[in-house]
């Protein structure tokens, strides 16, 4: 447990300090992501000690969004009177795309034969 | 003996009352969301959030006293980012040989999700600095923001659209794509961690753990590369 968290954390600050050094477009946690899961491929022990504490925090991923959620609740003004526009533009830009998304990604692996087993 | 008025105006200055305040909401909304058979609308976010709404505005907190509990929870994201690498690692075989329909799909679901949204706004007459807002929704939240505001878009605001975009991706996906008879959960993950981020993608991992790997998978794909067209896509649809 405490081992597994440290090597959470410290994989998060590596990834918030490279992401600075070097500004890059993405966020540190998800630079510290990407490294982790090449150490996991690389070193499956580690991905085994690891198991536990991971799937302890991914159990209730939903849950960590419930703050950000409640402030959007005091800041709804901020849409500006935009409210319908703004709805409307994310419903149907948020369906478009899960729309196109799944139907490229179906086609795709059925022209180049990458199906699952 | 002390006054109720008492205790409460010591307690509801500290973290802990609105930290438990935060699990309880949650744990009401995950217990409704079961008790409704995972039913997509039933989304235990949004039953908390509107739990925790009203009792701020009964008790007239504001939202800052409440995050000083609430920001222990809010902290794990971070963190439960790079966690996402297990479910990755675990399926990395599975996404290699899935690497052309994960890339084709990226680009479509990421370019639809941004010029769909600026076209419906722009139509309604958004201003410019409403369409830099706009445009990133579908990252994840730290990157949507540092993106609007490199563009001259509100913070508040985009964390707003983000969340709602997340919300509305996690609630009308199952229906969606069920409509579509879309039965590999790679293309079901994969497109609703494209269009609605960390939000899609706990609720792809409720669904299914391959299409949760592949939510998280599309989310991290996706914050690359609305960096990277953003601004590009905003400048075409500027008024």
């Amino acid at each position: 447990m405490l081992h597994a968290l440290t090597v959470i954390l410290a994989t998060q600050l590596g990834g918030e300090f490279l992401t600075r050094a070097l500004a890059l477009p993405i966020p540190g946690p998800v630079l510290g992501m990407v490294a982790l899961t090449i150490a996991f491929a690389a070193f499956p022990k580690l991905r085994e000690a690891m198991r536990p504490v991971a799937q302890g925090i991914l159990g209730h991923l939903s849950l960590l969004f419930v703050p950000a959620g409640v402030g959007v609740i005091g800041n709804l003004q901020a849409l500006k009177g935009m409210g319908l526009g703004l709805t409307l533009a994310i419903l149907v830009s948020t369906a478009l795309a899960i729309t196109a998304a799944a139907l490229t990604f179906a086609l795709v692996a059925r022209l180049t034969g990458a199906t699952d087993d | 003996m002390t006054d109720v008025a008492q205790i409460w105006s010591y307690l509801s200055q500290g973290p802990l009352l609105w930290l438990t305040a935060t699990l309880t909401a949650y744990g009401i909304g995950d217990t409704c969301f079961r008790a409704a058979n995972r039913a997509p609308l039933v989304n235990p976010v949004l039953i908390a959030v509107t739990l925790l709404g009203a009792l701020l505005w009964l008790t007239a907190t504001p939202y800052a006293t409440y995050f000083e509990g609430a920001q222990f929870v809010h902290f794990l994201l971070g963190p439960a980012t790079v966690c996402l690498a297990l479910p990755l690692a675990d399926n990395l075989p599975r996404l290699r040989r899935a690497l052309l329909p994960v890339l084709a799909a990226l680009v479509v679901g990421s370019v639809t999700a941004m010029a769909s949204a600026l076209a419906i706004a722009r139509a309604f007459g958004a201003d410019a600095g409403l369409l830099a807002a706009l445009a990133p929704k579908s990252a994840t939240a730290p990157v949507a923001i540092g993106i609007a505001e490199g563009m001259g878009g509100q913070p508040t605001l985009t964390a707003v659209l983000v969340i709602l975009t997340g919300i509305t991706g996690a609630i009308i996906a199952t229906p969606l794509l069920n409509f579509l008879r879309l039965k590999d959960w790679r293309a079901r993950g994969f497109a609703v961690g494209v269009a609605s981020h960390g939000i899609g993608t706990a609720r792809a991992f409720q669904v299914h753990p391959t299409a949760g790997a592949f939510a998280g998978l599309g989310m991290a794909l996706n914050a690359v590369l609305t960096a990277l067209l953003a601004p590009l896509l905003l400048r075409l649809f500027l008024p």
